[in-house]
């Protein structure tokens, strides 16, 4: 019975945690890269010297002393988010989206005071978001805005789209909608859903919630295969430039959609889950082995990503 | 390239520490299973006494070579005192001699014995000693007459005597000449003495033995006695609680005669303590003989040339590579996730002074507690460094409440948590609410249990008397233990658990 189930995996070309680490992070993602990734406001200064569209950046604070300094600083937004440069998972990141009578109006309904958001500063420059413990930098930036396409299939928060990009080959990629059991956030392990899109055509296939198939978002009841995402082409030229940002030869990266500025990149990540899988219901070994034969001819991310359209649709796939 | 570097690096760690292993096992024949049965003793005689400034006189009876145990070595420690060893037919004594000492006083003596794999013979010497006729007084000696010539009446030779007078004097109640004879006296040292008289009065030669089991390790031997008696040219001896023949093979005898064992002449206040301990790696030894013949540099750098205290921190350092070993499976061939990597090994180090079962017990109690406590005080939003201090000053209060209650309730293995536990139950509250946070009250969970599962499997192996005993003979097996972890380090296949994950995709057509 194991052994039927291990040679099917093995068929369908899913790779386990243990070869995605031997085989493709700890071969092409040297550790002192990681920095790179780790900080989010290294990837962002990265980005913008690329000139890949990131939500903007307000200001950074790095002392204790500049907390006080940060209303004036930021008179002239009345929107933008909070986030510790090394937090995991959402943790520690507070979204203002307007002013109230001596403090701000967060997106929850509540309100923060001038000293409860100096506090929280404080608090994420001591580290108590980073997983270290280290200390830590708090970014102020833009409040991304959602875009329409998404109102219908997503509870609250913010959906983004990881990419799976190999030697600058986005190779597979999918949509994570939070849920209602997610509490709003794009994260599968809390309750978020995973909806495959096949990469070349940008249109989505199946999703999974925990480890089951779903066809439909369970909170709104709306259909979720077969749309067809905005800017896709953008979004892949996007992703195919972010392996000259880091160098970082197998990353997941994280992208946003914005109402007005279309897709903005949020996040890299140096050891990509591997639910990516589940989500497309294919494997991603073939497509890896691939790209490791033919990347030396691809010369520009152009290149690049004509070989995607070429090789890498789902309908080809199969 | 690089891979047949790889493979010859672990071929060539395989070779040396097979060949090592090999060598040591079949040449020198070193023992692969830690033996069952412990035949080398050390045993330890403790004498103190207060001096009084004048000339001291200890003497002691000294163990000989006996049925069961032959003498190996000896030695003593006596600072200035003169020491003269003396044998005569049936006994060894020894004098320790000073001309003036004052203050408490301590003499030791140390013998190594070896148990004999065939039993001596009986001891043949005739009997050193004419038989007085007996001094006893009436109305114990109408009594003593008596009761012999009953005896006698109902046995055959002297073995059916002895048995029959060993029966009356342990029967209960006593028979009315017993009762006088005991004089209200039933222990065993006061039958023994008796029966030496009756003998003596049925004209046969017997003799009282002195002894002790040795059989545990123990700090406070008792001396035992039992009878020898003269029959047939030999000397027999007898089992006073049960008046057969049939000694305990673990009886060391050491002296005969009814002489006190120590007698101090010049001091006050005599102590005499007799402690012993097990020499365990017998058969090591052996070994270690062996290979020291053949090749003496191979010892010098061995774990045994390392005074002995060091060698019980290396009896559980060396376990630990098995821990390790064992985590790498579980969790990169299994797939179960644990708090840290080798927070299993610290736990499983922890169960090892707490106990397994109370240890589980008292980890999830307090893992729960400490849960508890830790997302009470995220409400107070302190500094990590304050946060981790806070968790550890409660877990350490609900551990003293632990302590006092299971004192309370008479379970005293409860006080044996100490430093190390609490720290590791630290640390792995610690992880454990970070996962909570990061990924759920779910994953956490699933970590928790994947923890105490491999700690406990860990603990199992690590913990059991053929590794640690392994380990310490063939430190080589390390090199063994060092490959295959490196060839799991390359091992690119599934994890079990992923069989689960990825369940949904198995059913594609």
């Amino acid at each position: 019975m194991i052994h039927r189930l291990l040679n099917q995996l093995h068929k369908s070309g899913i790779i386990g945690i243990n070869r995605r680490n031997i085989d493709y992070v700890s071969k092409y993602n040297p550790r002192h890269l990681y920095p790179l990734v780790d900080d989010k406001l290294s990837t962002k200064m990265l980005a913008i010297q690329a000139g890949i569209t990131v939500p903007e950046l307000y200001a950074v604070v790095t002392i204790t002393r500049q907390a006080r300094d940060i209303h004036t600083l930021l008179k002239n937004h009345s929107s933008f988010v909070v986030k510790p440069a090394q937090g995991t998972g959402g943790n520690g990141v507070v979204i203002i989206i307007g002013r109230a009578k001596n403090g701000y109006r967060t997106l929850g309904g509540r309100i923060m005071s001038k000293e409860a958001l100096e506090n929280h500063i404080i608090e994420i420059l001591s580290g108590i978001y980073s997983l270290g413990g280290h200390p830590d930098k708090a970014l102020f930036e833009y409040t991304v805005q959602l875009d329409p396409f998404f109102r219908n299939i997503t509870y609250q928060g913010m959906p983004d789209i990881r990419i799976i990009v190999f030697l600058g080959v986005p190779v597979m990629s999918m949509v994570r909608l939070p849920t209602h059991l997610s509490n709003g956030k794009a994260n599968l392990h809390q309750g978020a859903i995973g909806v495959g899109i096949d990469i070349a055509t940008g249109t989505t296939t199946t999703g999974v919630w925990h480890n089951d198939s779903i066809t439909e978002h369970p909170d709104t009841g709306v259909e979720i295969a077969g749309m067809k995402m905005p800017h896709w082409k953008n979004l892949l030229n996007l992703s195919a430039r972010c392996y000259e940002l880091t160098k970082l030869g197998y990353q997941g990266i994280d992208i946003v959609f914005d109402k007005e500025k279309g897709p903005m990149l949020l996040e890299l990540n140096a050891r990509p889950g591997l639910n990516i899988q589940i989500a497309n219901r294919a494997g991603l070994l073939p497509r890896l082995k691939l790209v490791e034969q033919m990347y030396k001819t691809l010369k520009s991310p152009e290149d690049r990503i004509s070989f995607v359209l070429n090789y890498f649709s789902a309908n080809i796939d199969e | 390239m690089n891979k047949i570097h790889f493979y010859i690096f672990l071929f060539g760690l395989s070779i040396i520490s097979c060949g090592l292993f090999s060598y040591k096992y079949f040449v020198l024949g070193f023992p692969l299973i830690p033996e069952e049965k412990v035949n080398a003793w050390n045993i330890e005689v403790h004498i103190s006494f207060d001096a009084q400034n004048e000339p001291v006189k200890v003497e002691m009876f000294l163990p000989k070579s006996s049925r069961n145990f032959i003498i190996s070595s000896e030695y003593f420690v006596s600072k200035a005192y003169g020491l003269t060893t003396s044998v005569d037919n049936i006994n060894r004594n020894a004098m320790w001699s000073i001309n003036e000492a004052s203050k408490r006083q301590v003499l030791l003596y140390r013998v190594r014995v070896n148990k004999v794999k065939i039993r001596n013979p009986p001891d043949s010497s005739p009997p050193p000693f004419e038989l007085k006729p007996s001094d006893l007084l009436e109305p114990y000696r109408t009594a003593a007459q008596t009761l012999v010539s009953d005896v006698r009446a109902k046995s055959a030779d002297i073995d059916t005597f002895v048995m029959e007078l060993f029966k009356r004097l342990n029967a209960q109640p006593p028979e009315e000449n017993v009762a006088i004879l005991l004089d209200k006296e039933s222990s065993v040292d006061k039958k023994v003495t008796l029966a030496v008289q009756l003998l003596a009065l049925a004209d046969i030669p017997a003799r009282i033995v002195h002894g002790i089991r040795v059989k545990t390790r123990t700090n406070d031997a008792q001396l035992e006695k039992c009878l020898e008696v003269y029959s047939n040219g030999k000397w027999i001896a007898y089992h006073p609680a049960s008046g057969t023949t049939s000694i305990p093979n673990n009886y060391l005898e050491w002296w005969r005669g009814p002489d006190p064992f120590v007698q101090l002449k010049g001091g006050k206040d005599l102590k005499t303590t007799i402690s012993i301990g097990v020499q365990e790696e017998e058969a090591i030894n052996a070994a270690m003989k062996r290979a020291e013949a053949r090749n003496p540099r191979l010892l010098d750098f061995s774990l045994f040339s390392l005074p002995l205290h060091f060698q019980s921190v290396y009896h559980l350092l060396l376990l630990i590579p098995v821990g390790a070993l064992l985590v790498v499976i579980l969790r990169n061939v299994i797939g179960l996730e644990t708090f840290g990597t080798f927070m299993p090994v610290l736990i499983a180090l922890s169960f090892r002074e707490t106990h397994l079962l109370l240890g589980i017990i008292l980890f999830s109690l307090l893992v729960a507690i400490g849960m508890g406590a830790r997302l009470y005080l995220e409400n107070f939003r302190l500094l990590m460094v304050s946060r981790l201090a806070s968790l550890l000053i409660i877990i350490i209060v609900f551990i003293g409440v632990f302590n006092i209650l299971f004192y309370k309730l008479g379970l005293e293995m409860g006080l044996s948590i100490s430093i190390f536990p609490i720290v590791i139950l630290t640390m792995t509250i610690e992880r454990m609410t970070i996962t909570l946070e990061e990924k759920g009250a779910k994953a956490a969970m699933n970590q928790c249990m994947g923890s105490l599962i491999t700690a406990t499997i860990v603990y199992f192996f690590m913990f059991n008397k053929f590794s640690r005993h392994v380990v310490f003979i063939y430190p080589e097996l390390l090199l063994l233990i060092l490959v295959i972890t490196m060839l799991l380090g390359r091992y690119k296949g599934y994890r079990l658990t992923e069989l689960f994950r990825f369940k949904e995709l198995n059913k594609i057509p």
